[in-house]
Formats: structure tokens, C-alpha cells, sequence
């Protein structure tokens, strides 16, 4: 018991996110180290405890639901409180949490709440002789610091995509939890939640982004990196700072040191200079294309592969191959 | 409105870091240091804040070594009115420790509004604004990319993941800045930084909090082997096509 490792897995749409199968995979991985269990507890509103196979599937040994019609949207103090309790009162080694926009607010809460430091965004978390070790890239992933938490319990969240999610199956058990506060009286109330373009893929979790830059010269021609992105089937569009800047796209798309920090199995990098604040936040991508019209670009300095030309001319027949390819699988 | 804003000096992230000669820390040998993006963006936000209700009051507070009084002085000669230095020669890595210092100088200014940057570009940890609200008993919303204040409550928008949410909260209140809420911090005039000499700013020791999460060691990412140009315009297609098949094998 007192090395069981309590995972907030994150659900949206009544569905579990896939950043929480990855820190649930993370944990079971800790929990073999040291000994112990994965519990996950999900918040959300009636029925919300249907999404329990699946983080069993992933390894999680039980799983809390905590049911509440206050919870059908993310309740931050409520939730603080009944996580903070629960570690409490299971008296878990460790608590893990996505470094998502939910577990970036949360973790720290619930730190202050039981007087511990907070491990944020580690790509790694392991035991190493009882004692909880993470690695945290920081000054924009030009370093990789090794952290060590001390105290008990460990709080950790851990990078989206860091993780591949597991298949170790566990019995997933269920156990309803109530929340330790009232969600209704929370000071702080989502009034409200507009999700762009629905089922569109997050940078975060997409394996494939696409990002565009001033070389694509206004707005209306995104529509060639979309359509790219469109090809790939699993692909998210991101962007440089100068384009949000411009509002040729929203901020939320923003890659690079004050933006998301992605590290997808693809990048592809459309009329991108490649400016160092904008590398900052995709240096991390398992592959690099990159097409620009400059062959000095900075950009093709961290990229794989790079094709120096038009992106008007180039991308249009790279669409249509990435669709033939995948055409033929 | 009475508004504290919490700000960093942080290291200029252009830089080509290297690792201390005590392995766990970055070196400091010809680096520029400057505000944290987001803080800065927290200065400008409460600034037009107050500019926009009028009269108020902007108290700039900063941990760190003695140099953070320069970062201060940039925030008063941006048109802030005050500074806190709360004196510490390292800082600490957990943002507990840090918290517990802030909050402790916080806890008696009767501040409105309390602004962090979402997260300061070195640690890039994001923890410390969130734990000072929690510690202070204070409504807390992080990520803000809008907001409005009319008289004794807030409302504010943060990006999740594909989406944006809208909040409604009580003021006295914290929030943590993200970038979008303005859109470009103002520089400081030759008028504005005369007169941040003058301004008051108090320097006192940081009351830091115990420490649970330390650095055991820091290092450099590996370099990205070198890449290769595939070729010249449409006609290099085919064979990114193929190697994006065969041997990065992502397609």
C-alpha cells in the first residue's frame, strides 16, 4: 500500500484521454519498481465509470470513479480536494497526473495542499533504490535536468506523448469515491467550453503535425498545410509564433518556446525558417521534414530530411503522395 | 485595482547553455538574463488593466539573487509603481519552496489580483502560481489567454487541448498569464526608465519553504544527428516519399 501510485486520469466527452492511458502506462511501470499498485481515479458525471476497462486494459489495478453531476466539466478545487484526500487517506507513494492543461492546474494545487514540490512535464519517471527520479527538459529543452522527489507523496506530470501506451492488463476494479467537496461550491466555475472543429487531433496527441510559417506568405494559403495534414489521416496543423502573431492562426497553434512543445513522430515544417524560439518547441520530433525555399534556412540545421523549393509548388504533389502511399497500405 | 505580479529573471533562451562545473546547475558564463516571456506579458496585462478601470496600483515582486532587482527596475520603467526583492542567491528548484516565499510576502498586501506568468521559460515547470493561490486560500485560474474584470468579479479564458474554456470567478484572485492576453508588452520609454530609479523597491531575505524536489544532475540533449537536403523542388518528392517510408519509417 505504501507504494501504490494513484494516476488522475483525464476524461473528455465521457471518454478517457489518451495522455491518461500514457501516465496510467507510466505508473504501472513505477508501481512494478517499487512493489505496488496503479490506481486511477476519473471525475466526471453519471456514467463517467464506464471508461474503467479501458485504464485496467492500460494497468491500472482499481479504478475510482467519482461521480457527480458538478463534475461533467473540469471542477478544479473539487477535484484538488478529493485527489489531495484520497492520496491522503490511501496514503500513496506517488500520484501521477498528464502535463496537460487539466494536470498543469491541478498537480500544483494539490502540492500546496499537502506541502510537497511538484516534478512538471517529465518525460521519464522511474525508481531508482526507493527514491522517485524524473527527467524534465527545461530552458526549452536545451537541457534535460535529472529531478529526485524526496517527500511522500511524489507528485509527477508527465509530457503528453513521453509515454507509448502500455498493454500490461490489469482487473481495472471499480470503487465509487465521493467527491471531498461540494463541486457546486467551488469559487471558480467553467461557464462554458467551445472545442474547435470537433474531432480534430490536439498537437499534443497527434503523431503527425504539419506546421506552416510567413513563408506561406497569408492566411488563406494554410489551406495547402491542411490539406497535407488532411493526407497524412493522423496529422494536427500547428504554426510559428510570426503566424499567431498575425492572427493568420490561433495562438492555441503556436509551436515553440512560449507555445506547445510537441515532439511527434513527424514533423513537417512548411515555409519555416526555422527561428530559434520556434525549434525550441519541436526539437524533440522523432523525424524532421522541413520545406523551405532558402537552402541556408536555419530549419534544415535539426531537420531529417529537407527539400529546398517553392512550397506552393512542392507541397500540392507531396499531398498527393502521402495520400497514394497510404492508399496502398 | 491593487495588482501583484510575480516575475522571473530568467536566462535569454537564445543562449548555447552549457552545464555548471557542478553538474547541476547551467552555466552562467556569458548569458544575457531578461524577464520570463510570460511574466512580462503579466506586467503589460495588469498595467492596461488598471490603465483601462484607472487609478490602481502595480507591485512588482521578484526571487532571486541580487540581479533581480535589475528585472524589477524594467518592470517599473514599463509603468509599474512598486518592487518587492525577495533576496535569495540560488533558487531553489522546487516551486513549493518558492511558493511558500511569495505567499508569505503576499498574504498582507490586499491585492485584487495576483498575475504569475504561466510558467517561467528556464525551469518550465509552471507550478508555482497555482501553489501560492492554493496557500493563500485564493480562487486560482491558470492559462488565462483573456480576461475581464468588472468590479468584484473576473471572467477568463484559457486554451485546453484543442479548445478553449470560459470562467467565471470571485476576485481577490490569481491567475497565471498565457501568452494571447496581450499582445505585446510595451518597451520601456527613456521617461519610464528615469523614473523607475526613483520608484521604491524594498529588498528583504526570501522566507523559502522546505525543499522536497532537487536536481541530481543536468545535462545536454543529445545533438540531432545531421539531416541531408533530399533534393530540389517537386521533383525530390518521391525519394522523401521513400526514406520517410524505409527509414524513418513514419509513413
Amino acid at each position: 500500500m505504501a507504494n501504490n501510485i494513484l494516476v488522475v486520469a483525464e476524461t473528455r466527452g465521457g471518454d478517457v484521454r489518451k495522455v491518461a492511458l500514457e501516465v496510467v502506462t507510466a505508473a504501472r511501470a513505477l508501481a512494478d519498481g517499487l512493489g505496488g499498485e496503479v490506481h486511477a481515479i476519473v471525475f466526471g458525471a453519471s456514467g463517467i465509470g464506464s471508461v474503467a476497462p479501458k485504464l485496467g486494459a492500460a494497468g491500472a489495478d482499481a479504478v475510482l470513479v467519482v461521480e457527480h453531476e458538478g463534475l461533467a466539466t473540469y471542477n478544479a478545487e473539487s477535484v484538488a480536494a478529493t485527489v489531495a484526500a484520497q492520496i491522503t487517506s490511501g496514503g500513496y507513494r506517488a500520484a501521477l497526473f498528464g502535463a496537460s492543461a487539466l494536470g498543469q492546474d491541478l498537480a500544483p494545487r494539490i502540492g500546496a495542499k499537502l506541502r510537497v514540490g511538484v516534478a512538471a512535464d517529465v518525460v521519464a519517471v522511474s525508481a531508482d533504490g526507493g527514491e522517485i527520479v524524473v527527467r524534465h527538459p527545461m530552458n526549452t529543452n536545451k537541457i534535460i535536468a535529472t529531478l529526485v522527489l524526496a517527500a511522500t507523496p511524489a507528485l509527477v506530470s508527465v509530457r503528453p506523448g513521453a509515454v507509448s501506451v502500455g498493454s500490461v492488463a490489469k482487473a481495472g476494479a471499480v470503487r465509487s469515491v465521493s467527491p471531498a467537496m461540494d463541486p457546486a461550491a467551488g469559487r471558480v466555475k467553467v461557464t462554458g467550453v467551445s472545442m474547435g472543429g470537433g474531432a480534430k487531433l490536439d498537437l499534443a496527441e497527434a503523431p503527425v503535425i504539419v506546421s506552416g510559417g510567413r513563408g506561406l506568405k497569408a492566411a488563406e494559403n494554410f489551406s495547402l498545410v491542411e490539406a497535407l495534414a488532411a493526407a497524412f489521416g493522423n496529422a494536427a496543423v500547428g504554426a510559428t509564433r510570426a503566424v499567431t502573431d498575425d492572427g493568420w492562426r490561433p495562438h492555441s497553434d503556436q509551436i515553440g518556446q512560449t507555445g506547445r512543445q510537441v515532439s511527434p513522430d513527424l514533423y513537417v515544417a512548411v515555409g519555416i525558417s526555422g527561428a530559434i524560439q520556434h525549434i525550441a518547441g519541436m526539437r524533440n520530433s522523432k523525424t524532421i521534414v522541413a520545406i523551405n525555399k532558402d537552402k541556408d534556412a536555419p530549419i534544415f540545421k535539426v531537420a531529417d530530411y529537407g527539400i529546398v523549393g517553392d512550397a506552393f509548388e512542392i507541397v500540392p504533389v507531396l499531398t498527393a503522395a502521402v495520400k497514394a502511399a497510404r492508399a496502398q497500405q | 485595482m491593487k495588482i501583484a505580479v510575480c516575475i522571473k529573471r530568467v536566462a535569454d533562451m537564445g543562449a548555447r547553455f552549457q552545464i555548471g562545473a557542478d553538474g547541476t546547475s547551467v552555466s552562467e558564463t556569458g548569458i544575457k538574463y531578461d524577464i520570463s516571456d510570460f511574466d512580462e506579458w503579466a506586467v503589460e496585462a495588469a498595467l492596461q488593466l488598471n490603465e483601462k478601470h484607472g487609478g490602481g496600483e502595480v507591485t512588482i515582486i521578484s526571487l532571486g539573487p541580487d540581479a533581480a532587482q535589475e528585472t524589477i527596475r524594467k518592470a517599473l520603467a514599463m509603468g509599474a509603481d512598486k518592487g518587492v526583492h525577495l533576496k535569495a542567491d540560488k533558487i531553489p528548484f522546487d516551486g513549493f519552496a518558492i511558493a511558500e516565499a511569495l505567499a508569505a510576502e503576499l498574504k498582507s498586501g490586499a491585492y485584487d489580483l495576483i498575475f504569475f506568468g504561466r510558467i517561467a521559460v528556464d525551469s518550465a515547470a509552471g507550478v508555482t502560481g497555482a501553489m501560492v493561490a492554493e496557500l493563500l486560500g485564493l480562487p486560482c485560474v491558470t492559462a488565462v489567454s483573456k480576461l475581464d474584470v468588472n468590479g468584484a468579479n473576473g471572467t477568463a479564458e484559457r486554451q485546453v487541448e484543442g479548445g478553449v474554456e470560459t470562467l467565471s470567478f470571485p476576485l481577490p484572485a490569481l491567475c497565471t498569464i498565457d501568452q494571447g492576453l496581450v499582445v505585446q508588452a510595451r518597451y520601456p520609454s527613456l521617461k519610464g526608465i528615469m523614473a523607475a530609479k526613483k520608484k521604491p523597491l524594498e529588498s528583504k531575505p526570501a522566507q523559502l519553504g522546505a525543499i522536497s524536489v532537487t536536481v541530481r544532475k543536468m545535462e545536454l540533449p543529445p545533438e540531432r544527428s545531421a539531416g541531408r537536403i533530399v533534393g530540389e523542388g517537386a521533383a525530390a518528392v518521391p525519394e522523401l516519399i521513400r526514406l520517410l517510408q524505409t527509414e524513418a519509417k513514419v509513413l
